[in-house]
This record gives structure tokens, C-alpha cells and sequence, in this order.
């Protein structure tokens, strides 16, 4: 038995063995598959590759392509390059980066923010060949430095292009800006196949379109072979492939009507988002505040960034596009829309309204403490009756308002072509099982029905959801895929490349219900909420108040706008469309904290509809108009 | 005293293994000067992770392979919870999903498997010796892909590779049948179609432009080409230290990590490849030595694994920088720029000498 085993033991040893044999066999022929290269490469070919790595003197260098420019509808430039000399350090050639930028302060001005510019960047972009410690040299710093290059090994002067945003604030949150290319962006264009392209380029497309249109506004990275010396210094230029500059973008965007936008939010926070109905191509869109793109170009300082993010007003937020709202008064438009469409109201039909709508014990306030008395659809629109939408919200059901409303585009993102929306909030039951984790929060309560019917609740929109919504009602229910960009611009060619209006989609609704809503619209501006804002308005219109709520007031509190902290204020709303009859354009209006929106949101509106349509300009922030203020 | 002392100190050392690591470690030192001429930080960081890795290595060899083997299944276990984790919440860096954010510093988890792989195959050998039927090496092959398969969907094609070669090569010594292993052979040449489609773009880049590198000549293609004109150019007897001009007029890329051995090639000729060739054939073979006389099924098991993963390295990145083998990432084993890596292999080597030194205390 002992001997067996030992017996075995042996011939397992004695297996193991052969099979170690094996491998080393094996590694062995590898090894002499390598030699086998090695003196194939060497020995056979050595006249070959040594021929070759003479010739290799040749080095090729990339050659950046201009970016393409950024143009309002009219020509109008809004981002463009220009060209400066910069003042460029190699960290990996240098040994003392601090002592090297100290004695080159005694040569060219150094300030503390390009110092810590510098030092954000050494850490963003890592890797990075050469980074500016001073940007836009003037002529004669250059030729100072030039005198005295010889004492900074590392360091050298550059001709770059430069990014420049001509209108600074002025509709930053659309264009966006460039920034310099760091190591997520690398892993980007890694992984989009793009890392031969973006040699030698130092920036990329950060937000806003030159983000979205990057692949169009980069352009192709030409390049060329240098011959160098043995140093590696190039000697003379052997063949040239020339760079494809990038395309140009040509907006739908009129920048006036932009600015006449902008001026009327004085210093007000807020969005404003118009839209032509007739092809979704935007006319204005509006993120107050903005911020200054040009900041960005050459890397911010520390300073200034921390100014920018720790901002309670949050300038770098686009409120038009990712700042979510409740929609307030302006939701009851659709509302009566799904209310005619299903049959649940006809427009004469008349409710009581005692200033409540009483649901069990809870006591729903209408914003008119004493109630409107007597109301058909008609005043329930014009006079914006809260409690005849509380009812109606009760009668439809989250449900069916989910499905009629979420047809507009509530709720979803609409497609635009910049990156980075919001989808907001379109409640429903089948919302609220996915948004919730717990049994008792996921049910759906017939309570919050009714506050949604105001608009309240769980609504939450984008002002460009909004706009696209009102712009689809004035289309006659037509929707189109809003769009900044009008065409793209080969610069070369002239070609252009249209970005067609795309047809979203298109609701069905009966002609007499649509014209009935607008009917009821135009009347908020001549006789309703809107009409103070509106009064002697030279062309017809359709409009809608809304006033949404920040905090939440118990019942029994009375809103009172004075008491309340400036940021808990209100947010004033207002949606509309000119003219009536041939709708030219559409918009949606958000501001911010500012209370009732037939008083500060119908304003603005007034203000872009009015330069839109007549040509007219005020270049004044809007005035407050008084209104009612039991009416929102 | 201070000899007693010394000896103590070296006792588990084994000295050819040692003087065979060292003289590789030195011509990675000389290379790298020359490599990283630019970058002078490099090589005094090396020299840090040299010692950083000595002293894994010595460590390590102070252990008992018993005390290896209690480490096999919770390294295994926590390379794979690492592995699963980095699926879920890696950090992408160069558009591969490899590193996991530990607030303070980030780690390559499949690093771990390179040596808890063939410690956990040994030891799972170990346990079943008794009864070595088909069906342990049908585990044994799960265990192996597993991980495998996490590491390649990363992707990072080296390690996959590295870590197949590992733990492939215990289930070999373990005896597996010839006739198993041909069919295998058989079937994975059969699904390299499969394997393909799984590729990423980038991947099947690399082994389109081995193929034909001139196809790329900017992009991907560049570095085969320009390691292959370094290594022809080199011929006999090499440029001279520090006087490659491809590695210094900055034609090479990576040149002090994955393609140091086209510097190396460039500046010492074949004449320096033959030494680089025989330094590692040689400790190759006094791995397989220590293999060959280890005591348990498990130290054999080990020791053949960590002795056949180094030449992996070897032949895997000499291959490719001569033109024969695609662009993977795999390192020069003790000569590329890379503490990781470095650590990894030391810790192999501490393990044959722990088995070494203590193949009689165990041989009861």
C-alpha cells in the first residue's frame, strides 16, 4: 500500500516533469522564432532599415484647421478666430517650471491669474505637448522674447488661432464656448476614432452648439512633412497637405431679436424661448444670466470659475434648455384643449366657483379669494379661473391628461440640435410607480390630480418644451423639431447643407375646439390677464399668464409676495403667439422669482413680439405692469 | 554579528534567480535613460518601484507556500469582486472601463489576477490531486474564463491574454489530456469569427494594420513601423547608448514602456538581443528548475505558471515590437518604465524563491 503510493507519487512527479520539459521546449522555440526576426531585421535587412531610419529625418507636423464661425440668420457673427502670438511652456522639457516662469516674468508681464491658469492647466491637461502661460503677446513682448529664447530651453513662442465670441454675453448659452481639450475629452475623441484629427489641436467644442456641431466646425487636420536635423529642428518643408477648414453654422437665431430679449430681462434670472410655428427653427433662446464665452478660450482662471459656479443665480445653467418649471396658469390652455377633445366640457358650459374647489377636507384656493362666480371655458381662460381647472382636473383624470398633453411634447425631450435637455416632468400614474422606490409613495392620490390641473403639482416643464408646445397649438397641432441651426456652410465649396425642418408630429384635433382655444387666447390679450401688457398692441396676439409656484403654502396662508424671500418668490410665466391669424412666432417666457406673470413675464414677451413684428425697440429693461393681482 | 545577521536577511534569496532579475533590471535602467532622456523623472521613479518591488519580493519569500495558498481563494475572490465592480463603476480612461476610483488613488484590478489566477487554479488543483477527473478541469476552465472575459470586455486585450496564458498554463501542467487540449486548440480557431465580431474597432485596427502596417501610416500602422525600422537599423552591434535616433528624434512612441525594447534594439544591435534573449531564457529555465523539484503538487503547479507568465511577457511584447505579434499592451518584463507591472513580476519571483527555499521543511 505505502509502496503504491509512493509508486504514484513518483509517476505524477514524473509527469509533471515531461510536461515542464515540454514548456521549456516550447519557450525555447519562441525564443528562436525571435532570434530568427531579430536576424532577419538585423543581419538581412539591416541595409534596408538603416537606409530607412536615415531617412527618417522626416517628422510630420499637423496642421490645424480653422474652425468654422457661428452666424446669426442675417450674418451677424457670433463666434469667430483671430490669430495671436502666445507664450508656450513644455513641462516635459522642463526641469523648474516655477523657477522658469519667475525669470520669465523679468521678460514679459506675468500676472497671478495667468500663474494659476497655468497651474489649473498642468493638471487638466495632462500630457499636453506645450500649454500657454501668457496668451496675445503684443508685438514687442514677442520681440523681446525672442532676443532672449536661448535662456529658456521648453519654452517658445506660437502663432495660434484663437476663439473669439465678438458678443460676449450675448447669447452665450447658444454658442457655448471651446475650451481646452483635457483627459475626458481625449478618452472622447479616442473613442470616436478621431485621435489623428484632433493632432495638434488644442481645444474642443465645450457646450452649446460648438459642442453639438463640433465634427461640423473642426474641420480636417492637414498636415506636413518636415525635413529635420539631427536635433530634430526642421530644416525645410517637403510635401503639404493642406487642412479642410471647418463648416460654418448659419442660425435661425435672430441676434437682435436675441438682445432685444436678453434687455428685457433686465436683471431679472429667467429664459425666454421663441420659435417660428412654421418650421421649429428658433428665433431667440434665452438664459438669464449668461456669462462671457471668451473667459473659456484660453482656460479660465481659478477666480473667475469659482465666481461663475458658486453663483446662487447658477449663470452657467441653461434655464431654457435643462431649467425645469411648473408651467402654472399657462398649462390650462391644453387643459380646455383635452377637455373639448374628450368630450368632458363643452365651451358654454358654466361652473360655479366660490373662490375653492372642496375635495374632501381639503380646501383647494382659487387665486381670487373671493371666486369668479360664474364661469364658462371661455372666462375660465381669460380670467384664469383656478378652480374651474380644478374640477376639470378631477373630471379628466392624470391619465387621460398624461396622454392629451403629453402629444405637445410636455415631458419629453424635443430633439433640438444642442446637447444637454431636460426632459422635465409629464405626472402619471405609470410616472410615479417608476419615479418612486416605496409601495406607499409610488400610488397615485386623485388629490394631486387636481393640482395638476392648474399646472401645479408635479409639472415640470422646460421653457423650450413650452414654447414648442405653444408653437404646435398656433401651427393648428403641426409640430416641427425646433432647431438652432438654419444650414451648414462648406466655406470652400458653398455648399450648403440645410437642416430641414422635421415634422414631429402632428395631433389631430377638430378645427372648431382649435379655434375656439385661440379665440379664448387672443381675449387674455385684449380683455383678460394679458391685456394691461398688451394694451394699444399693434398687431393680434394670443397669450396666457401663469404664476408658478416655488414653495408650497398652506391652506389657510395667504400668498403674500412681500413677505416672502426674494428667491421663494414666484416664478412669473407667460406663453404666446403673433399674429392670430398667420402665426409668426411663438414663445414661452420664464422669470425667475419675479411673482405674477401678467406682470413681469407678459412684459418681456411684449417687448420681442413687438420688435419681431413692427421692428420696434426699446433698449430698456420691460416694466412691471400693474395687475390685478388676484389674477394670474 | 552583522554576518549572521546579513545571512538571516538573505537566507530565502535565492541568488541566481536574484542575479538574473538584477541584470535585467539594470539594462532597464540603462535603456530607460536613454529612453526617457526627456523625461528625467522617469527613471528616478523607476528606481523607487525597483525597490518598492524588492521588497514584495522579499517578503513574499519569507512566506511558506502553505501561507501562499491560504492567500489563493480570497485574492481570487477579491479580484473577481474588483473585476465585477469596474464593470459597474469603472473609470474610462483611453476609452477602456480598467480603473476603479478609490477616492484616494485609482487601481487596475486586473493587475491582481495575474497572480491570483495561477493561485487559485494551483490550489484548486491541489485540493482535488486525489481525484483529477475531467470535470475539475472543467472548473478549473470556468474559473479561468470568468475573469478573463470581464478583463477582455474592458477591453484590455494584454491582460486578457496574460491572464489566459496564467491560469491555461496550470491547467496544462496539471495534465490535462492531449486530446482535450488539440480539440480545444481546434475549437478556439474555429471561433475566432465569433471573437472578431466581439472586437472593438480599435482592436481589430491593430491586427488589420500588423497585416499590412502601411495601410496606416499616420494612425495605428505608425508605431509598428517606426519599432521595426528601430530594430532593423540596429543591426549587429546597435548605434551606441544614447545614440538611437529614432528613439531620440522622437520617431518611437511609448519608448519608455511598451517599446523599450526597440530603443534597446536600436542602440545594442542583435548582439544586445541575444543577451536580452539569454538573460531571460535563463531565468526562465531556473524557474522551471525550482518547478520541477518543488515539493507539492500546488508549488509545482505555481511555480511552472509564474515562470511560464514571464515569458509570456517577454516573447508577447519582443514580438510585437518586432512586427510579429499585434499591438497589445504587454510590458518588457524588469525593463519597461511601470511600477505595477513591476511589483506583479517581482512578486512571482518571490513566490519560486519561497518555494525553492522551502522545498525540504515541506518534503515530510
Amino acid at each position: 500500500m505505502r509502496l503504491a503510493e509512493f509508486k504514484d507519487h513518483q509517476r505524477e512527479l514524473y509527469y509533471f516533469q515531461l510536461r515542464i520539459g515540454i514548456a521549456g521546449a516550447f519557450v525555447l522555440a519562441a525564443f528562436s522564432l525571435l532570434l530568427l526576426r531579430f536576424v532577419y531585421l538585423q543581419i538581412v535587412q539591416y541595409d534596408y532599415y538603416r537606409t530607412k531610419a536615415e531617412d527618417n529625418r522626416i517628422s510630420v507636423v499637423p496642421i490645424m484647421p480653422n474652425r468654422g464661425l457661428i452666424l446669426d440668420r442675417s450674418g451677424t457673427v457670433l463666434a469667430r478666430n483671430y490669430s495671436a502670438y502666445t507664450l508656450e511652456i513644455s513641462p516635459g522639457k522642463v526641469t523648474d517650471l516655477e523657477k522658469t516662469i519667475n525669470e520669465l516674468e523679468t521678460i514679459v508681464e506675468i500676472r497671478a491669474s495667468d500663474r494659476a491658469r497655468f497651474k489649473r492647466l498642468t493638471i487638466e491637461a495632462k500630457g499636453a505637448e506645450s500649454l500657454p502661460i501668457r496668451t496675445r503677446l503684443t508685438d514687442e513682448e514677442v520681440a523681446k522674447f525672442a532676443v532672449n529664447r536661448y535662456r529658456f530651453p521648453g519654452v517658445d513662442i506660437q502663432a495660434r488661432l484663437f476663439r473669439q465670441y465678438p458678443l460676449n454675453e450675448l447669447a452665450s448659452h447658444v454658442t457655448g464656448y471651446i475650451g481646452r481639450i483635457n483627459e475626458r475629452d481625449v478618452d472622447r475623441i479616442e473613442e470616436a476614432g478621431l485621435t489623428a484629427n484632433y493632432k495638434g489641436s488644442d481645444h474642443i467644442g465645450k457646450t452649446g452648439l460648438e459642442q453639438s456641431y463640433e465634427s461640423e466646425l473642426h474641420g480636417f487636420t492637414g498636415y506636413e512633412q518636415v525635413e529635420v536635423d539631427s536635433a530634430g529642428r526642421g530644416v525645410r518643408t517637403l510635401s503639404r497637405t493642406s487642412p479642410t477648414p471647418g463648416n460654418n453654422l448659419v442660425l435661425t437665431l435672430d441676434i437682435r431679436l436675441q438682445q432685444v430679449a436678453e434687455q428685457a430681462f433686465g436683471d431679472n434670472r429667467g429664459a425666454l424661448v421663441a420659435v417660428e410655428p412654421a418650421t421649429g427653427g428658433i428665433l431667440a433662446f434665452v438664459s438669464k444670466p449668461g456669462f462671457d464665452p471668451n473667459l473659456f478660450v484660453d482656460g479660465i482662471d481659478p477666480a473667475s470659475w469659482e465666481l461663475l459656479n458658486t453663483s446662487l443665480d447658477r449663470p452657467m445653467v441653461n434655464r431654457a434648455l435643462a431649467g425645469t418649471y411648473p408651467p402654472g396658469s399657462t398649462f390650462k390652455p391644453y387643459m380646455a384643449l383635452a377637455a373639448l377633445e374628450l368630450g368632458k366640457r363643452a365651451p358654454q358650459q358654466t361652473i360655479y366657483d366660490p373662490g375653492f374647489f372642496q375635495f374632501g377636507n381639503h380646501r383647494f384656493r382659487d387665486s381670487r379669494p373671493g371666486g369668479h362666480g360664474t364661469v364658462d371655458m371661455y372666462k375660465s381662460l381669460v380670467a384664469s379661473c383656478d378652480t374651474y381647472y380644478y374640477m376639470l382636473g378631477n373630471d379628466l383624470g392624470i391619465d387621460n391628461i398624461a396622454r392629451f398633453i403629453g402629444q405637445f411634447g410636455f415631458g419629453e425631450k424635443t430633439g433640438i440640435d444642442v446637447e444637454g435637455e431636460a426632459s422635465g416632468v409629464l405626472p402619471s400614474q405609470e410616472w410615479k410607480r417608476k419615479r418612486f422606490k416605496k409601495p406607499e409613495q409610488q400610488k397615485w392620490y386623485a388629490g394631486e390630480t387636481i393640482s395638476v390641473g392648474i399646472g401645479q403639482g408635479y409639472n415640470a416643464y422646460t421653457p423650450l418644451q413650452m414654447a414648442q408646445a405653444m408653437a404646435a397649438l398656433a401651427n393648428n397641432g403641426v409640430m416641427y423639431r425646433p432647431h438652432l441651426v438654419n444650414y451648414i456652410e462648406n466655406i470652400r465649396s458653398g455648399e450648403r447643407t440645410m437642416v430641414e425642418p422635421k415634422l414631429g408630429r402632428a395631433i389631430t384635433l377638430k378645427p372648431e375646439n382649435l379655434e375656439f382655444i385661440k379665440r379664448a387666447l387672443a381675449g387674455v390679450n385684449t380683455e383678460g390677464t394679458g391685456a394691461r401688457a398688451f394694451a394699444k398692441a399693434e398687431y393680434t396676439s394670443a397669450g396666457k399668464t401663469g404664476t408658478a409656484q416655488v414653495i408650497a403654502i398652506k391652506q389657510n396662508e395667504k400668498y403674500d409676495e412681500k413677505r416672502v424671500t426674494e428667491r421663494h418668490r414666484d416664478h412669473a410665466l407667460f406663453i404666446a403667439f403673433a399674429p392670430l391669424e398667420s402665426p409668426k412666432i411663438a414663445l414661452a417666457v420664464v422669470v425667475e422669482n419675479a411673482g405674477f406673470g401678467a406682470r413681469a413675464a407678459a412684459p418681456v414677451a411684449r417687448q420681442v413680439l413687438d420688435y419681431y413684428l413692427l421692428g420696434k425697440r426699446v433698449n430698456q429693461p420691460a416694466a412691471v405692469v400693474p395687475g390685478d393681482e388676484g389674477d394670474d | 554579528m552583522i554576518r549572521t545577521l546579513w545571512l538571516r536577511f538573505t537566507d530565502k534569496i535565492d541568488p541566481p534567480l536574484f542575479a538574473l532579475a538584477f541584470a535585467l533590471l539594470l539594462l532597464g535602467l540603462i535603456t530607460l535613460t536613454s529612453a526617457a532622456h526627456d523625461t528625467p523623472a522617469r527613471i528616478s521613479g523607476q528606481a523607487v518601484s525597483i525597490l518598492v518591488a524588492l521588497a514584495v519580493m522579499w517578503t513574499v519569500a519569507q512566506f511558506q507556500p502553505q501561507t501562499l495558498m491560504r492567500f489563493a481563494l480570497p485574492a481570487y475572490a477579491l479580484g473577481l469582486a474588483l473585476l465585477i465592480a469596474v464593470a459597474l463603476f469603472g473609470d474610462v480612461v483611453n476609452g477602456a472601463r480598467r480603473w476603479l476610483n478609490l477616492g484616494v488613488t485609482r487601481i487596475q484590478p486586473s493587475e491582481i489576477m495575474k497572480i491570483a489566477m495561477p493561485l487559485m487554479l494551483a490550489w484548486y488543483f491541489h485540493k482535488h490531486e486525489a481525484t483529477l477527473r475531467l470535470r475539475e478541469y472543467f472548473v478549473a476552465s470556468l474559473l479561468l474564463l470568468l475573469p478573463v472575459m470581464l478583463i477582455a470586455r474592458q477591453p484590455d486585450l494584454g491582460t486578457a491574454l496574460l491572464v489566459t496564458a496564467a491560469g491555461f498554463y496550470v491547467i496544462f501542467l496539471a495534465g490535462l489530456s492531449w486530446k482535450i487540449l488539440v480539440g480545444a486548440l481546434l475549437a478556439g480557431c474555429a471561433s475566432l469569427p465569433f471573437l472578431w465580431s466581439l472586437m472593438h474597432d480599435y482592436q481589430r485596427r491593430r491586427i488589420l494594420t500588423l497585416l499590412d502596417p502601411t495601410s496606416d501610416p499616420l494612425g495605428a500602422g505608425y508605431h509598428i513601423i517606426q519599432s521595426v525600422i528601430a530594430v532593423g537599423s540596429g543591426g549587429l552591434a546597435g548605434k551606441g547608448w544614447l545614440k538611437g535616433t529614432q528613439a531620440h528624434l522622437e520617431f518611437l512612441p511609448e519608448r519608455s514602456t511598451d517599446f523599450i525594447f526597440a530603443v534597446f534594439s536600436e542602440e545594442f544591435g542583435l548582439i544586445g538581443n541575444c543577451l536580452l534573449l539569454l538573460l531571460y531564457l535563463l531565468l526562465i529555465g531556473r524557474g522551471l528548475a525550482i518547478a520541477a523539484n518543488a515539493p507539492t503538487f500546488f508549488a509545482r503547479l505555481l511555480a511552472g505558471a509564474v515562470t511560464l507568465t514571464f515569458f509570456t511577457y517577454a516573447f508577447v511584447n519582443m514580438g510585437m515590437v518586432s512586427g510579429i505579434l499585434p499591438v497589445v499592451g504587454v510590458p518588457l518584463p524588469l525593463v519597461s518604465f511601470g511600477g505595477t507591472a513591476l511589483v506583479t513580476l517581482f512578486l512571482g519571483i518571490g513566490i519560486l524563491m519561497s518555494i525553492h527555499r522551502h522545498r525540504k521543511l515541506v518534503q515530510t
